[in-house]
């Protein structure tokens, strides 16, 4: 394993800690491991957090600022965080009107909140959680954990963080959260696999010549393994399961996010976003916005996932609003 | 009748295990899910291990929920919940005893094992830790009455069942997404939660 890290024990807290440090403006971080927005609570603003597993930066951290997420939780790499994050990231959020967690669909996800959130509802704190569950890549039925969480979520959370911004509440946020879910979908390949930091080494092998479709953001395998084709058909393999979802339509206005998997470079996502738009201008499917780079990680690995998230008129106004946090910016 | 010491050493005894274990079961992870319940599992037993020395004067159900919800905040994951769930309603079950007698150790694993279900909402044949805990359980209520053989009986149980269920395909946690690929691999969870039943059997033995 080559990594610059000091020890694999001490990774997490050290970046909490350097991010805490590049980014004093908009961030504090603070005990048990969260990262909340500087000026959180806001009175009478709906917070918005979410949380998971180390290892997808920016994802949630990077998130954390004005018009995004009030607070982020990051577990151990590729680990879901613990209840007592969510319950402080929640406390220290709520201000007065309620908290929204945006919870990815993992089974360690799911339970770790849903404690979270029985927990501080005993204490008094309104709490509504939406489960993003976008990767078209799995079947979504009774034999298995059901759709990831995967690209959807950084959508997601910016235009619910911009409508909650805006003084909407509890109620409405959480539907526009649904929305935004009912509306995207995702899926992602690999070049090459991530190594654990605490496990060492490679969490899969896969050889020069072979590449994993459907992958999910742990490296965990996807829909097949198969041999490395040219970027434009990987791009066709990984949209038209997307748009065979009956989402999609000509006429239909989209936000179309190329995103790297943590060890690709941006010129590569730029072959692939040509492509992307070659295939829905095709099919008369007009990308009215667009996200390229690596915002949802899996470590070091090379790949990329694409998302496509319908718009209306209500999500493209959010996904323009204003926002100021670690990665993302605009607007202000 | 067994003692909070008694349980003492088997919460010592399975964090032994667990950390020799730790590579296997994180092994064990990588084919089918993401390479990381041997290390949360150790990071969890580890704090245990910090816990025991100021519980052991105390009540068995003290012990057991303190375990549990050290693990909730400790492990993450979803064996964070599962195992933190299971600690915490045998610790109900035991309440403020400080001795207890086979019938109550059977009753609370069956607890125990009620928690784990309706947390992760799993069933038989699933493909998880439910599948060595259903049997496991059943073979400790159904030999009680000889509280050595029925631990005996216990152990083996969890292991066929975790054997019985290798060549499946999985339904919940991570190893679902693998669909068909999951089947011939061995579950970490069941596992684990084999690991805990030998680990039950060996510590009482000796007491």
């Amino acid at each position: 394993m080559k990594k610059l890290i000091n020890t694999p024990e001490r990774e997490v807290d050290e970046a909490l800690a350097g991010m805490a440090a590049a980014h004093p403006d908009l961030i504090r971080v603070e005990e048990p491991n969260i990262i909340v927005r500087k000026d959180a609570p806001r009175k009478g603003k709906v917070g918005v957090i979410s949380g998971g597993g180390s290892g997808h930066e920016p994802m949630h951290g990077g998130f954390v600022g004005l018009g995004m997420l009030d607070a982020a939780c990051p577990g151990a790499v590729f680990t879901s965080p613990v209840p007592e994050q969510m319950l402080a990231a929640t406390k220290a959020v709520n201000g007065g009107a309620g908290v929204l967690h945006i919870v990815k669909n993992y089974t360690g996800d799911i339970m770790n909140f849903e404690i979270a959130a029985e927990m501080a509802q005993a204490e008094g704190i309104e709490v509504a959680s939406v489960v993003i569950a976008d990767d078209v890549a799995v079947k979504d039925s009774l034999y298995t954990a059901g759709r990831r969480g995967v690209g959807g979520t950084v959508l997601a959370e910016k235009i619910v963080g911009a409508a909650a911004e805006a003084g909407a509440d509890l109620k409405t946020v959480t539907a526009l959260c649904q929305k935004v879910q009912d509306n995207v979908r995702s899926m992602g390949m690999a070049l090459t696999s991530c190594t654990v930091p605490a496990a060492g080494k490679p969490t899969f092998d896969i050889s020069d010549d072979e590449m994993e479709i459907g992958i999910g953001i742990h490296g965990e395998p996807g829909r097949r393994r198969e041999a490395l084709k040219p970027a434009d058909e990987i791009v066709e393999m990984l949209v038209t399961p997307i748009l065979e979802e009956g989402i999609f339509a000509s006429g239909d206005r989209v936000l179309a996010f190329v995103n790297g998997m943590g060890g690709t470079p941006l010129i590569e996502l730029y072959v692939a976003y040509r492509k992307v738009n070659e295939i829905l201008t095709g099919r008369g499917i007009t990308i009215a916005r667009n996200l390229v780079g690596s915002y949802i990680t899996s470590l070091e690995m090379a790949g990329l996932s694409i998302t496509l998230l319908k718009l209306d008129d209500e999500l493209l106004r959010y996904w323009d609003a204003p926002v100021k946090t670690p990665a993302l910016r605009w607007g202000v | 009748m067994i003692s909070t010491g008694d349980f003492s050493r088997f919460l010592e005894t399975f964090a032994a295990r667990i950390h020799a274990a730790k590579e296997e079961l994180t092994e064990l992870d990588s084919a089918i899910g993401d390479a990381d319940h041997g290390i949360n599992m150790d990071r969890g037993m580890t704090a245990i291990l910090e816990l025991l020395p100021g519980l052991q004067g105390g009540d068995a159900g003290t012990l057991f929920k303190q375990t549990g919800m050290k693990l909730i905040s400790t492990v993450g994951g979803a064996s964070g919940p599962l195992y933190g769930t299971f600690f915490l309603r045998l610790g109900t079950a035991f309440g403020t005893a400080t001795e207890i007698g086979p019938t109550e150790l059977a009753a609370g694993f069956r607890a125990g094992l009620e928690g784990v279900i309706a947390r992760g909402k799993a069933g038989l044949d699933d493909k998880t830790m439910v599948d060595a805990m259903v049997p496991a359980v059943a073979a400790l209520e159904a030999g009680i009455a000889d509280l050595p053989s029925a631990l005996d009986a216990a152990a083996i149980a969890a292991a066929e069942g975790r054997d019985r269920v290798t060549p499946l395909v999985a339904h919940k946690g991570r190893a679902s997404y693998l669909g068909e690929r999951s089947a011939g691999h061995q579950d970490p969870g069941a596992t684990s939660t084999t690991i805990l039943f030998e680990s039950l059997r060996d510590a009482l033995r000796a007491g």
